[in-house]
């Protein structure tokens, strides 16, 4: 048995995280064919690059094709076209018929899904290895096939207002949230809700989504990310006879979007609703992503975040739960996968009859310690260790690491900049962590929420949800 | 939370590997023969050996190993749950899961987590109604240390006051909002109507009534009446060999009590005739829940019922509901049905969320469907296209370590036997037309549905029908 005296006096275990991370990203754990980095990438001649990650363990591949299109790059006024239109994917092209693309899959013992987020597009297939050339064959056809009839169209955005409805509209959260965003973000289109607002997605129609098709699916767009039982050289067979054929589109859109002007005063969002919990509390502030942060910025904020807010050790947590019992639960996380822009936010849930008042006070307190006192060596190192073991264990699930290879391509990172994540965490500093909590955290450059169970004048009445009625649900 | 929010096109909780893990049941595993290693092969080129591995005190395991990466993974469970909680402490065993890594040994509460983050284990603790779960990952390099931190969980929890008043504000904090959730309502009344007095009527986490009741002498006392080496079942997958894991479980599990003392609890039996209940809240989208007496995982029709239930809402996008409800009517987002069976009852469940106006068309679309299954089967077709995802996706389930210590350990806690998972696919494309005709039948018997409504919604009202409907 363990003497645990002599555990817990023990500095934190990196050496053996270490050793586990830098051996899973400079050298892939499932094969042994490629010894000097864990993803195969390369680009086909039109463009389209392709990333490998082998792992031989169960004879099934995850297959993704992602499109460096999102919410943020839809039209004024059309808001909700992108994940309309990654809805409207699944409805048939010139050989599949409506309806029968997930069906196709699911009798080929495969699960099939996209998603839509403000920067990038995803569709995704689950299957066993040796459907991987039919589940390619069926992606690769709509990529430029696409065929709508309009009733789908019509049918198909009742059901995303249904969509918005459960995910927001139902919830108060939810709402408080999109009102945030739209007040954080002053002119960048990260104000917009992904889901579109209700008044918009109304009067969505075919050739706005045929028109954004146009404009963005295309395979020098695009990146496919295969992950499982397969070789690259394999894979590379496949994809030339599937997506290499398809021409390159030299008009298809690189995305230009306004940019944030610089944030002079804070902003605060209150919703009384009685459909609310318990009282809520949020802050968000501005923050650089890892497409454009400087070298270690992003790396520091995201230490930050986990220090101050992001366990039980978390200093938010301390503070907020156990010492001074005005929260239950209190978080924190940083924002960085964004391309044009980041957040690091704060959370925390009233316990009891505690005063949002009060929490924001303590709130403030944890941040202005951490600005002024900086963090310390130890926390660092323990933030570190967990983000590290993070990277270990998401190697486990080929899915996540489809996830995490093709998030950073599509939004302006690289194979190697995934690879040396690790690397660039332990040259984090707690100089680094105080520097960034000082230029970050500023309430100019931030959104505060708050959200009571409180009733009110509005939250009483049922909203009128009739489709024909523009603008009656926007909050 | 987060700010950037994706909006996937289906909630991948139409899924029935995904839902739940009540739904992980229909699961798993091998072949013991002579050496105790079994082969057994999802298709042609995977073969995965699953070992049955007991220490020297008798405590048995399930073991894959995987060298590749230098990772442990090991789920374990007990048969042990909210159930049994006792009547005025409803929330008892899952007070107990929030507060097991509150500090244990000589590890206060914030000690033990630093201890867990240095070794970057991770550790967590899961109720149901009929089981106790939890689960560990740790690096190779830290197995003994992170196995001993759950030895001192499991065998030593400290239960300090301050610890217990702190989960117990958060418990009470997360009734109050799953009480404003339109989901959690509905699902709760549901439970109570279909359960009445039953154990299993009442909510996991308990009432706040009978949460403020807790005490730490009643944690200690679950503890020592649940966790037990006759009740427990274990998996485990990764960077570990027989030898090693035979002197781990006895370090982590030989000090648990060899018998466990709770209640047994009973049959629970489904109410006859229809009854529908509305909640009002002012939401514009009503979420419904109906269900209908299942079945329970050991029935001999459990198996085609598996695959009605996928035919009916457990396919996503093959389901009949699913292309009925939203691809041919745009009616709902999500509608889903999944099967969850108890160890003393079974239920079909399913929901459909739906603006309030809507809400009656839905139901009565849904109750058609339910009736035609009901009258004809699936047709041959349909059951072979079931058979075909059913049986390809299997090996979905088995692609990372987590995944099949998963389903290994949902293997035993239904005591399927280790050969099951060799065999599952068989037991699937065994079913025939007249098996799942024989089943609709069983299972879709629509005069005895129960249907919870929060919203506000257009032409339906509160119900209940003492006899059948004619």
């Amino acid at each position: 048995m363990l003497n645990f005296d002599a555990l817990i006096s023990r500095k934190p275990h990196l050496i053996s995280i270490w050793a586990a991370a830098i051996m899973m990203l400079i050298s892939s754990p499932y094969t042994s064919s490629n010894a000097q980095g864990r993803a195969f990438h390369t680009k086909l001649a039109n463009g389209m690059e392709v990333v490998v990650l082998p792992d031989r363990r169960a004879p099934v591949v995850t297959h993704m094709v992602w499109y460096r299109v999102g919410g943020a790059d839809e039209p004024i006024g059309k808001s909700g076209i992108a994940h309309f239109l990654e809805h409207l994917m699944f409805k048939g092209t010139q050989k599949i018929a409506p309806g029968e693309f997930s069906k196709i899959i699911a009798r080929n013992g495969g699960q099939d899904n996209a998603f839509t987020s403000n920067d990038v597009t995803a569709y995704f297939q689950r299957v066993s290895k040796d459907r991987l050339p039919l589940i390619m064959e069926m992606e690769a056809d709509r990529m430029v096939n696409l065929r709508l009839d309009e009733n789908d169209v019509t049918t198909e955005r009742k059901v995303i207002l249904e969509e918005r409805r459960s995910r927001v509209d139902n919830e108060p959260l939810s709402i408080l949230q999109e009102q945030m965003q739209a007040a954080f973000y002053l002119a960048h289109p990260y104000g917009i809700p992904v889901i579109g607002w209700e008044h918009e997605i109304e009067k969505l129609n075919r050739q706005d989504a045929l028109g954004f098709y146009k404009k963005f699916y295309a395979p020098n767009n695009a990146i496919l990310v295969i992950a499982g039982d397969v070789s690259p050289e394999d894979v590379m067979l496949l994809a030339e006879k599937f997506y290499g054929v398809i021409p390159a589109n030299p008009d298809a859109a690189v995305r230009s979007r306004v940019q944030e002007p610089d944030h002079a005063a804070e902003r605060r969002v209150v919703l009384k609703d009685s459909r609310a919990g318990k009282a809520t509390l949020q802050r968000i502030y501005m923050a650089p992503a890892y497409p454009n942060a400087a070298p270690s910025e992003a790396e520091a904020l995201e230490m930050l975040a986990r220090i101050a807010g992001s366990s039980k050790t978390s200093r938010m947590y301390m503070k907020l739960v156990v010492e001074e019992k005005k929260a239950s639960s209190a978080s924190g996380w940083f924002s960085g996968a964004a391309l044009d822009s980041g957040s690091i936010a704060f959370y925390a849930v009233a316990a009891g009859d505690a005063k949002l008042e009060d929490i924001e006070a303590l709130m403030d307190g944890v941040l202005a310690d951490v600005r002024e006192n900086g963090v310390t060596q130890e926390e660092l190192d323990r933030a570190r260790n967990a983000a590290v073991a993070d990277i270990v264990y998401m190697s486990d699930n080929q899915a996540s690491m489809a996830r995490t290879y093709g998030w950073a391509l599509a939004t302006g990172r690289t194979v190697q900049d995934v690879e040396t994540r690790a690397e660039r965490l332990a040259k984090v500093t707690v100089e680094d962590v105080k520097k960034a909590a000082n230029k970050y955290l500023d309430i100019k450059r931030s959104v505060t929420g708050l959200l009571f169970p409180a009733p009110s004048q509005t939250a009483n009445v049922a909203r009128p949800s009739t489709p024909k009625q523009p603008g009656a649900g926007v909050h | 939370m987060r700010c950037q929010i994706l909006k996937s096109r289906a909630s991948v909780a139409v899924l029935p590997e995904t839902r739940t893990r009540s739904r992980m049941v229909e699961i798993v595993a091998t072949v013991i023969i002579a050496a105790a290693i079994v082969l057994f092969t999802l298709s042609q080129s995977f073969a995965m050996q699953i070992q049955k591995v007991v220490s020297a005190q008798g405590i048995e395991a399930w073991l894959v190993e995987d060298h590749q990466a230098p990772l442990i993974a090991m789920q374990f469970g007990f048969k042990a749950g909210a159930a049994q909680d006792p009547a005025d402490k409803s929330g008892l065993a899952y007070f107990v899961s929030g507060t097991l890594d509150e500090g244990a040994g000589d590890l206060p509460s914030r000690q033990f987590q630093q201890r867990t983050e240095e070794l970057a284990t991770k550790l967590s603790f899961d109720a149901a109604l009929d089981s106790f779960t939890g689960s560990l990952q740790t690096l190779t390099a830290n197995k003994r240390e992170s196995f001993d931190l759950l030895r001192l969980a499991l065998t030593k929890p400290r239960f300090e006051i301050d610890d217990v008043e702190r989960i117990r504000a958060q418990i009470l904090s997360s009734i109050i909002n799953d009480n404003k959730e339109p989901e959690n309502i509905a699902s709760r009344e549901f439970l109570k109507l279909a359960f009445q007095s039953h154990p299993y009527s009442r909510p996991l986490k308990g009432e706040a009534e009978s949460v403020k009741t807790i005490m730490s002498s009643d944690l200690r006392s679950f503890v020592a009446r649940a966790f037990a080496r006759d009740n427990l079942k274990i998996s485990v997958v990764g960077d570990i060999n027989a030898e090693e894991l035979k002197t781990a479980l006895d370090t982590v599990f030989g000090d648990l009590p060899a018998k466990s003392s709770l209640p047994p609890v009973a049959e629970a039996a489904f109410p006859k005739g229809r009854q529908t209940k509305v909640l009002t809240m002012a939401n514009p989208q009503s979420v419904v829940q109906f269900g209908l007496q299942g079945f329970k995982r050991k029935d001999e029709d459990f198996i085609p019922a598996f695959i009605l239930n996928y035919v009916l809402g457990g396919g996503g996008f093959a389901s009949t509901l699913m292309i009925e409800v939203r691809e041919k009517r745009g009616l709902a987002y999500s509608v889903y049905t999944y099967l969850y069976p108890l160890d003393k009852a079974g239920l079909l469940l399913g929901g459909v969320a739906t603006e309030n106006k809507s809400v009656k068309q839905s139901l009565d679309v849904i109750e058609e469907e339910l009736a035609r299954l009901a009258k004809d089967g699936p047709d041959a077709e349909t059951l072979e296209n079931a058979k075909q995802y059913l049986t390809g996706s299997y090996a979905l389930r088995f692609d990372s370590g987590v995944k099949i210590a998963g389903q290994l350990l949902g293997t035993q806690m239904e005591d399927l036997g280790i050969d099951y998972i060799a065999k599952r696919n068989d037991l699937i494309n065994a079913v025939t037309i007249a098996d799942m005709k024989r089943v609709a039948v069983r299972l879709l018997n629509t005069r005895d549905m129960i249907i919870t409504v929060v919203g506000e919604p257009e032409g339906v009202v509160s119900a209940i029908e003492s006899a059948p409907k004619g």
